[in-house]
């Protein structure tokens, strides 16, 4: 698990402000972050992994600052994107999932049996040699997950990774999510997605409103929905 | 190469890359210069062979060498009134040969092979040349075909659904601007697991 700290972070993208003067501490285990769009939750969430660098403050990573070391910090801290399509690299299932982990010094052998083992987690073993773009839209996001995972990085950020599927895989997506012994600080707009959460923040106009237990902030976030 | 390789663990499956490679490129240059006949029909006979002993399946082959007979149902006939049937049939043979060859290496052969296979190559130019770099620049391009083919069938389904029907323009811009925010997206998800550099 990774200790990130944002320390006065602001976000301004020309005119117009995105993010300002957010100060958090993410430490526990599974951290739900909801808000409108447009209210900057998504921008948030990509500082912790170096994809946005804030116009003011820092973001640090177990004390690492991200727009310095991003490199170090993508390491710990894997990142799942809404379309899972954007995130397939390589054409079949298992090239995609050995993708991560070229240029990490490992022989031909340990990428091969880490990979096996990273679809044999998600049920993608049988799907190996197929081409990643024929993947129904769930399989593609297990395979965004696996892609990942093997790379064992100590903090998950996933950005909306239900909004795009069906409620089928949409729930198998967020069972995963629950278990996975890794930090996961997940952006959603399914908030039963993060009902049992140890945490929810609450994003509105690029401020945090509401951050603390699950039911305390869904609470919250749903009387600021009326 | 997209979404076309067969798995298998024949002989063929199981070659070196480079080797196999290097025997396409051999065999290809020997088809394409002799005008022998009997030297097409031997090569005809090999790469049936060859597609028996890689057991790839029957379909899978012919649909990757039905198109060139689309193109020899015209070529044939214009090359057999210009410079006779001998070297009509001649052609036709070469090129089928040839494709199917290629056919063959494609579907016996993994993009990571084939990447890998690539950085061997470049490995005495590394002064010159990031083997890596062009390794990974093969596979996204490769990997971006099916991603803008699905973009343009979105585009022409949305046009059919609003019922209208633009010109080439109306399809080519949100094409080449939706193609944009993919390639976008992909960079961000490339730097996102740490191919940052």
């Amino acid at each position: 698990m990774s200790i990130i700290h944002f320390e006065r972070v602001g976000q301004s993208f020309g005119d117009r402000t995105v993010l300002h003067d957010v100060n958090l501490s993410l430490t526990e285990h599974r951290i739900g972050i909801v808000g409108a769009n447009g209210s900057g939750k998504s921008t948030l969430v990509r500082m912790i992994n170096g994809l946005v660098t804030p116009t003011s403050g820092i973001v640090t990573v177990d004390g690492q600052n991200v727009a310095r070391h991003a490199r170090d910090v993508r390491r710990k801290v894997g990142f799942i994107f809404t379309n899972p399509d954007n995130q397939i690299v390589m054409p079949t299932v298992q090239e995609d999932v050995a993708f991560t982990l070229r240029r990490r010094g490992l022989s031909a052998a340990e990428i091969a049996e880490r990979t096996a083992v990273a679809l044999e987690q998600f049920g993608l073993s049988e799907h190996a040699d197929h081409p990643a773009h024929r993947l129904s839209g769930g399989q593609k996001q297990l395979l965004a997950l696996a892609a990942v995972l093997v790379a064992e990085p100590a903090t998950i950020v996933a950005d909306e990774p239900t909004t795009l599927l069906d409620a089928r895989n949409a729930r198998r997506i967020s069972e995963l999510l629950q278990t996975l012994p890794q930090q996961v600080i997940v952006v959603t707009h399914h908030l039963h997605l993060v009902e049992e959460f140890d945490r929810v923040i609450v994003i509105e106009d690029g401020a945090v409103v509401a951050d603390g237990e699950a039911a305390e902030s869904l609470a919250a976030y749903r009387a600021l929905l009326q | 190469m997209i979404g076309l390789y067969s798995p298998g663990t024949s002989l063929i499956h199981r070659a070196p890359t480079l080797l196999k490679l290097l025997l396409l490129s051999l065999c290809v240059l020997l088809i394409g210069t002799s005008s022998d006949p009997w030297v097409a029909s031997g090569a005809a006979a090999g790469v049936v062979l060859l597609f028996l002993i890689a057991q790839v399946p029957l379909r899978a082959a012919v649909a990757q060498i039905a198109p060139i007979l689309l193109i020899l149902l015209v070529a044939v006939p214009i090359q057999g009134l210009l410079s006779g049937w001998t070297v009509a049939a001649l052609m036709a043979g070469r090129l089928i040969v040839a494709v199917a060859l290629a056919a063959l290496f494609t579907m016996t052969t993994t993009v990571t092979a084939v990447l890998e296979a690539f950085q061997t190559l470049l490995r005495p130019f590394n002064r010159f040349i990031d083997a890596d770099r062009v390794g990974l620049l093969v596979a996204l391009t490769i990997r971006c075909i099916p991603l803008v083919s699905d973009i343009v069938r979105e585009v022409l389904e949305a046009r059919t659904a609003r019922g209208t029907r633009g010109s080439p323009l109306s399809i080519a811009v949100p094409v080449v601007v939706r193609s944009l925010y993919a390639a976008d997206a992909l960079g961000e998800a490339l730097i996102a697991r740490g191919l940052d550099d």
